[in-house]
């Protein structure tokens, strides 16, 4: 029975109702529980629902007619398939384990902040949900946007501050520009096919011989729609920004969960994107050179989060790559380790600067030149966030490896220019993840003797989603073990065939042959391990005193000046044009007249009301003089 | 006579009636002006009653068309005589309270 | 021109001038009195018309009752001072002009019209008299003519309630 598929958003819904509107009533252990409670429903009716779906018990939920217009349709349904019930299960899964992490994290909130905050987390959830559950593309845009502005909301939860506000504000409107693609994808669809439910679109475009142009335009503005959502280039600048809000939302939102979305989109549309091969090259190509630069800046960056943020890009790039080289699983699966272990380094390095007691009259302490040595404060972070880099980096058996691997061996088979490319990239991660470990937990501690005196490990609370989260980083692999190390082990491959099997039929993966998979893994781990060695080896004894940044390093460590790019060649000529619009066309044109208007009523008026002087020998006349008028029009002028 | 000259001196009495009631204060002085003009229209209508009385008397001399224009002269000399007694009833209570003819006086309408 | 015209050119000479004299005489009761001749007058042109009722009717309701009452209310007033203070010379002006205009453009306006030349029936025809009026307005007209009484009743009960005194 999937019936009560309804209650999955539809709980976190409320509870974002009771907490958002009563959140100046409400006690704080009340707005934790309600937060955390309402996510753990959801969290077991989505594994009630995985079980039925892997009975095979699959199919539409349709629950009313919600746009109704000649002859277009978009019912409200919900998607109940293999690929929803995954991203289900991540987003409450992970999601409860953040708001879990969030009650202590936050504790220092006043309540009504803190409710406001739950309400916020659990109005995502439900967004988040509504967007992987539609059945069509209308009500996953509804999702979509919902999402967008609980991102939006979430970063700029610290109102008080101008720049979170404009971090706020950048993430915005970056998604927008990519809502816009997504918007005129989903109307050019309604106009090609008449629909927008999944099933009927997919079957209509590869059934019916359909325009491969008309293909492309649709997958190339959706893709538009996923590089705003999913951080790639050219709209990716938002996400590093994003870094404002609270840790656990950069967790959540901004690692686990919505930067997916693009993903889970592209995924769920794999067919279309599967019959216009230009788009999916490009979809390649995007994510490639996103994961490289993202990787690229991340070596230099010093803020914790910041440097996760850019991972976060790198790691999204290369999902990006899987599925335009169609391994859709394999895109898949690395969003699902990465939920995993992505979400932990951002926990950790929440509880990392939980940690760190702030500077009077500073803020939190972010900056990883001035952290180290925090492994024998902080055990319990330590090794979970030593286990999330290994995933992260890709050593086996952790989960990272068999993603990520899987990603690259599917590029290869491709073409090999892209897998080398690809493990550039990756062994680009290696490096700053162990960097960011070895400046952060190894060496001496490089603050103020004072904060080093209140260094503690977090509470419990915390804690406990770091282990459960590391748990599942670590094992999270064994979900699509590939075929070489044992027959029939890829799980996960097996349980979404149905998805992709439209996908699989146009264009079927071309195997590799497993000694050259072998060879290609090898090389890979001893590349990778190499790389982490040398970054512990130069990092473990960072110094404060070490120079500044030159050539290279300094262009790095100032993001390629994309920001700046971006500001030299949009935001300024559009603030030039705006301002001649204001102070020209607005100021002295369309203001002149409206006020040339109102000042002549005005004036008018005070005239003709001299007319209304209540003399009746005067309205007698007037009387007259309008009789003799008409009398005029009628008899002479007709 | 023709029809014209009755509508002339109907259109000439009408006028006066106008400019009587344009030109004078004193409300009994408009209200005459006004009976002025009633019996301009009740001169053209009893002319035209006996216009379409002449055109169809020569094909039946026993016709009784255009009757009702002077009927209707009667009917508009009911209404004002009705009309008479209440205006100048209506003149009177002006004079009791303000003590004045003069319709300048009644500018209450400005407010 | 045989005696009826110089009778009507007559009349008409004498309705016009004591019609003006009625709107020029500063004094309120020469007004009234002209006003009488006017109605005189017009009596005459309904005679030469041969619309006898009315010609009498005429005679006795306006210049009988109605001219009686606005007498009687003339000098109620005293009114007969030449009290009346000018009104604005500009809008006297004004109301002048637009008066003459009005009567400019509708002579302009009709004087070429066809209908203008046709011939009205003078001093014969029987339609005027009291016996086919009365048989028209009992027979055809008699629920207007009832109703026209409730009109009086209501006007005398206006006239009542609003000269009545302390409201």
């Amino acid at each position: 029975m999937n019936k009560f598929v309804f209650l999955i958003p539809l709980i976190p819904l409320i509870g974002f109702l009771i907490n958002g509107l009563g959140r100046s009533v409400i006690s704080k252990s009340f707005a934790g529980i309600l937060g955390c409670g309402t996510v753990l429903v959801s969290f077991i009716l989505s594994i009630i629902l995985f079980l039925n779906v892997r009975n095979g018990h699959t199919g539409v939920e349709y629950l009313y007619n919600f746009i109704s217009f000649e002859s277009l349709h978009i019912p409200f349904a919900f998607q109940v398939d293999q690929l929803s019930v995954i991203f289900l299960l991540i987003i409450t899964g992970v999601g409860f384990l953040i708001h879990i992490y969030s009650t202590a994290y936050m504790h220092g909130e006043n309540p009504a902040a803190y409710a406001r905050y739950f309400a916020y987390l659990n109005l995502f959830v439900f967004s988040m949900l509504l967007l992987v559950l539609g059945a069509n593309y209308v009500i996953m845009f509804l999702g979509w946007e919902g999402v967008g502005l609980c991102s939006y909301l979430l970063i700029g939860y610290w109102f008080r501050n101008t720049e979170y506000n404009n971090a706020a504000k950048k993430a915005f409107v970056m998604n927008r520009i990519g809502d816009f693609g997504f918007l005129l994808a989903v109307f050019w669809m309604i106009r090609v096919f008449g629909t927008t439910d999944y099933v009927d679109v997919f079957a209509k475009a590869s059934s019916a011989p359909v325009n491969v142009t008309v293909l492309t335009g649709i997958t190339l503005l959706l893709l538009l729609g996923a590089t705003g959502k999913s951080a790639q280039i050219p709209l990716y600048t938002w996400l590093p920004d994003a870094m404002a809000g609270p840790t656990p939302v950069s967790a959540l939102i901004h690692a686990a969960t919505m930067v997916t979305a693009g993903i889970y989109m592209i995924a769920r549309s794999n067919i279309l994107y599967t019959l216009a091969p230009t788009s999916q090259a490009i979809v390649a190509v995007v994510g490639l050179a996103t994961a490289i630069l993202a990787a690229t800046i991340a070596l230099k960056q010093n803020d914790i989060k910041k440097v996760l943020a850019y991972s976060t890009v790198s790691q999204l790039g290369y999902m990006f790559l899987g599925l335009g080289v169609g391994a859709y699983t394999a895109s898949v699966f690395h969003v699902i380790t990465h939920a995993f272990f992505k979400a932990l380094l951002f926990l950790g390095a929440g509880s990392v600067i939980h940690a760190i007691p702030v500077i009077l009259g500073g803020g939190q302490e972010q900056d990883i030149r001035t952290m180290g040595g925090l492994k024998k404060y902080m055990p319990v972070t330590h090794i979970t966030f030593l286990l999330a880099c290994l995933a992260i980096a890709g050593i086996p058996p952790f989960s990272g490896f068999f993603s990520k691997d899987e990603i690259l061996i599917s590029a290869y088979s491709r073409s090999p220019i892209l897998y080398w490319i690809g493990l550039g990239g990756s062994l680009l991660t290696a490096f700053y993840m162990f960097r960011l470990y070895a400046m952060t937990f190894l060496g001496r501690y490089r603050g103020t003797a004072e904060q080093e005196h209140h260094l503690h490990e977090s509470p419990p609370a915390m804690t406990m989603p770091l282990v459960i989260l590391a748990i599942l980083a670590v094992i999270g692999g064994f979900l699509g073990l590939p075929e070489i190390f044992a027959p029939d082990s890829n799980w996960l491959e097996h349980f979404l065939a149905p998805i992709f099997a439209g996908s699989e039929k146009i264009s079927p993966a071309i195997p590799v042959a497993h000694n050259t998979e072998y060879i290609l893994l090898a090389v890979t781990v001893v590349l990778v391990v190499i790389c982490i060695v040398w970054a512990i080896g130069r990092f473990r004894n960072y110094s404060l005193k070490e120079l500044e940044e030159k050539g290279l390093g300094k262009f790095l460590q100032n993001k390629w000046y994309v920001d700046e790019l971006y500001d030299a060649i949009i935001n300024r000529p559009l603030r030039a044009i705006s301002g001649f619009l204001n102070s020209i066309v607005e100021r002295s044109g369309i203001d002149g007249i409206v006020n040339g208007v109102g000042r002549f009523v005005n004036y008018s008026s005070r005239q003709l009301r001299l007319i209304q002087n209540g003399q009746v020998g005067a309205y007698i006349l007037m009387m007259v003089v309008a009789v003799l008028f008409f009398f005029i029009i009628q008899l002479f002028l007709k | 006579m023709t029809i014209n000259h009755y509508i002339f001196l109907s259109v000439a009495l009408f006028c006066i009636g106008i400019v009587g009631v344009l030109t004078r204060r004193n409300a009994i002085v408009i209200f005459m002006s006004v009976e002025l003009m009633l019996n301009a229209v009740n001169i053209l209508l009893v002319a035209f009653s006996k216009m379409h009385y002449l055109a169809a008397k020569i094909i039946n001399p026993a016709t009784q068309a255009g009757i009702e224009g002077q009927l209707f002269v009667f009917f508009i000399m009911v209404v004002a005589a009705a009309e008479v007694s209440v205006g100048l009833a209506i003149i009177v209570m002006m004079y009791r309270n303000i003590h004045s003819v003069d319709v300048n006086f009644l500018n209450r309408l400005k407010h | 021109m045989g005696i009826t015209q110089i009778l009507f050119w007559f009349l008409t000479a004498l309705v016009l001038g004591s019609a003006l004299m009625v709107i020029f005489s500063k004094n309120p009761v020469h007004s009234v009195l002209w006003l009488i001749v006017t109605f005189f007058c017009i009596s005459g042109h309904y005679i030469l018309l041969n619309a006898q009722f009315l010609a009498i009717v005429n005679v006795i309701v306006y210049a009988g009752a109605i001219m009686v009452l606005f007498l009687f209310v003339v000098m109620l007033m005293n009114l007969n001072a030449e009290t009346e203070p000018q009104k604005n010379k500009w809008l006297k002006f004004a109301g002048a002009i637009a008066g003459s205009c009005l009567l400019l453009v509708l002579v302009a306006a009709l004087k070429d019209t066809d209908a203008m030349r046709q011939e009205v029936l003078m001093k014969t025809g029987d339609i005027g008299l009291i016996h086919n009026l009365g048989m028209v307005l009992f027979r055809d007209y008699l629920l207007p003519f009832e109703i026209s009484s409730v009109l009086f009743l209501s006007a005398m009960v206006g006239t009542v309630v609003i000269g009545k005194k302390g409201d």
